[in-house]
């Protein structure tokens, strides 16, 4: 599925396919791109097969993520496919989310998420909003949106207003509260994911450069400097990677250390691929800096991206609170 | 990559578990790098070749239990984990011995093999010389045909334990002309001979852990070439690939000095502080990384993919996520670190060979770019 995925986003996701995201005015799509994720079933991964899913399991997703980093998907791909296929799937007893989950497997509506207070969303026909600790299903007409503009200019950000009621919130209390932060650590996984196929293109844009392009009558990647500058980079996008597929198989085993996991794999990614994105600048040399090159587009992706559900020192201290003592804390 | 231990493997590590809690040395060995702590360690060797454990992933016949990948790896988890000394057979079981199991007649096998296993031959790595470090094909030791074998002349340096062990393995040179690759040849050769010398020297840690070894026609017969004359540099890669990657340093050797790091942080007054905090979750973060990269590797080596210049990725990674380690506990220790009451001092001084030795990290490097990545040489 992968390799089909990879084939479908070289044809449909080019660079150049991207761009025309990228400048558009206001929010846009690649025109039948949805459809056809929908079709491979990527949004479908997650869901049973008895409701009209795939019944994949989360390792399987992250493949399939990261493969979409690669080509720098610009859809709510993670929203929807990775953080509210689940989590409606999990509310399907009530109507409402049933509904949703419908629409959104027949790739009628995808879905964007705010799972934490003033987190902003992209343009999506549902959304899946937190309130006070509950869990709140709005159709986005429903919702006042303001637009913020992102670096990453194919994220049209918006930030939400809406009216919370009972006709609006799905889920409350004790369970609200899991179903969340079950979200937030597939969210955070997801990106984590998609921050290591970015890191690798731009990684492998930048191999083909040096090899290319000339100076001083060699190729650049002659040169030792810029060898051990793209091997470091390399590396870290390597041993990043496999910290990705051991949090999705915590998760997919309900292990207890799948939060902590989670953290380290988006700790490990976010700084792969700053690394990548700053390699791969330095060693286009000025090529790389002008906005005519598809290099900025991954670039500012990862920029985005790399802070999006928390940045590598925000899990790094979460993971030293969980295995270190507490600052302050009497020392034994 | 395969996360799920098998019921088999969970078995085997609570077998290891239990057997290393009852036997592992209360009290830490002197080290393996000096001349009395070595005996002490040949003692812990034939502990463990009695009970099975030494060289676990080889065949019965050979003095294994015929562990699997995952297996081995699971019992260095659990040997690091128990604090057991360091394995001064580990350049015959992890070098040597990879590079006999694929290029060695089986006469070879039959009668090299298990003294590796049961440490009643202890080997040296006659790699180095004073001329050839990182240009490993500059080496000028040579060999001479004789009846029956050859006659070795030149220097070895730098060579790990070498006043302490029996044997020495290494390239030599018999071919006198030609390109500097070819015309070598692999030799076992006898440390207490006539015609060989070793003075051991003292290292940056100050043990004795280094020796040159001077050739002056020490014989070695045919029975003693490995792999063929003149597939020296062919064979000797594969030692140098074992050492670069799982053979040489497994995973949970780093473990455990990420848990001895995340221990010293908790106990430390300058544990506190929350820069201190965030480098040692980096440098943990990174064994763990390591840990799980490793076990990919050893899936695809299951699947029968070889493993190649991919190895040097590794070598760059522990060996710098090793010197990150001790320089983080140092900086913990503060003023304290220069004190010999602790062991981290010293262990940071070895770490800091990590990136020296297997291929300095330049070279690593130099390696990964042309032969993972497809940079041209020149």
């Amino acid at each position: 599925m992968r390799d089909a995925l990879r084939e479908l986003l070289r044809e449909q996701c080019p660079p150049n396919a991207v761009r025309t995201v990228f400048e558009a005015e206001g929010p846009a799509t690649i025109p039948g791109l949805w459809a056809k994720l929908v079709e491979l079933g990527v949004i479908g991964a997650l869901a049973p097969e008895a409701v009209g899913g795939v019944g994949l399991d989360l390792i399987d997703l992250m493949v399939l993520i990261e493969e979409s980093g690669r080509a720098a998907v610009p859809e709510p791909l993670i929203d929807t496919a990775a953080v509210a296929v689940p989590l409606l799937a999990a509310l399907s007893e009530d109507p409402r989310a049933a509904r949703a989950l419908a629409r959104v497997l027949a790739g009628d509506a995808r879905v964007a998420v705010a799972l934490r207070a003033g987190a902003r969303v992209v343009p999506a026909e549902l959304l899946i909003l937190e309130r006070a600790s509950e869990i709140h299903l709005v159709d986005s007409a429903q919702a006042r949106l303001t637009s913020a503009r992102s670096v990453d200019r194919t994220r049209h950000l918006q930030r939400v207003d809406f009216e919370a009621s009972a006709e609006t919130s799905v889920a409350r209390g004790l369970r609200a509260q899991q179903l969340l932060a079950a979200a937030w650590d597939r969210a955070a996984l997801s990106t984590a994911a998609q921050l290591i196929g970015l890191g690798a293109r731009m990684l492998a844009l930048t191999t083909a450069h040096v090899q290319t392009r000339e100076q001083f009558g060699r190729p650049i990647g002659s040169f030792q400097a810029v060898k051990h500058q793209l091997v470091n980079a390399h590396v870290a996008v390597e041993f990043a990677q496999p910290l990705v597929y051991r949090a999705a198989h915590s998760i997919a085993r309900e292990d207890p250390g799948a939060t902590l996991h989670v953290s380290m794999a988006k700790a490990m990614a976010s700084e792969a691929a700053l690394l990548a994105a700053r390699t791969a600048l330095q060693l286009h040399g000025a090529i790389g800096y002008s906005y005519e090159y598809d290099l900025q587009l991954f670039m500012k992706r990862t920029w985005a991206l790399a802070a999006a559900y928390g940045d590598a020192l925000s899990h790094r201290t979460r993971i030293a609170e969980a295995t270190l003592a507490a600052p302050g804390e009497e020392h034994a | 990559m395969d996360l799920t231990f098998s019921a088999e493997e969970e078995a085997f590590r609570r077998e290891a578990r239990i057997w290393l809690e009852a036997h592992v040395p209360k009290m830490p060995l002197v080290s393996g790098d000096t001349r009395e702590g070595f005996a002490e360690h040949l003692l812990w060797e034939r502990a463990l070749f009695d009970a099975g454990w030494s060289v676990v992933a080889w065949p019965r016949v050979y003095g294994g239990r015929e562990a699997s990948l995952m297996q081995w790896l699971i019992f260095e988890e659990e040997y690091w984990r128990a604090g057991a000394p360091q394995r001064v057979t580990q350049n015959g079981i992890f070098l040597l011995a990879p590079s006999i199991f694929s290029f060695g007649t089986q006469e070879q096998k039959d009668r090299l093999l298990p003294p590796i296993a049961s440490a009643e031959c202890l080997w040296a790595q006659g790699w180095s010389e004073p001329g050839a470090g990182s240009d490993l094909a500059a080496l000028r030791s040579y060999a001479e045909r004789v009846s029956g074998g050859f006659r070795l002349y030149g220097q070895k340096t730098w060579t790990t334990r070498g006043a302490f062990c029996d044997k020495i393995f290494g390239p030599f040179r018999s071919e006198p002309s030609g390109p500097a690759h070819a015309g070598l040849t692999y030799f076992l050769v006898p440390l207490h001979a006539e015609g060989i010398s070793v003075r051991g020297c003292g290292r940056l840690d100050g043990d004795e852990g280094f020796a040159d070894v001077f050739l002056d026609g020490v014989f070695v017969p045919d029975r003693d070439v490995l792999g063929g004359v003149g597939n020296g540099w062919k064979v000797a890669m594969s030692t140098t690939s074992s050492e670069r990657a799982l053979s040489l340093r497994s995973p949970g050797r780093f473990m455990a000095t990420a848990e001895r790091l995340r221990a010293l942080c908790r106990k430390s007054p300058r544990g506190r502080d929350p820069v201190l905090r965030d480098r040692v979750v980096r440098a943990c973060l990174d064994a763990e990384a390591y840990r799980f990269h490793t076990f990919q590797l050893a899936t695809r080596l299951q699947e029968g993919h070889a493993l190649g210049p991919e190895a040097s990725m590794s070598k760059l990674f522990w060996s710098e996520m090793d010197v990150a380690m001790h320089e983080t506990a140092l900086a913990l220790l503060g003023d304290d670190a220069e004190l010999d009451t602790q062991a981290w001092m010293k262990q940071f001084q070895f770490s800091l060979a990590g990136p020296i030795y297997a291929g300095t990290n330049e070279i690593q490097r130099n390696v990964v770019a042309e032969r993972v990545l497809g940079l041209p040489r020149k």
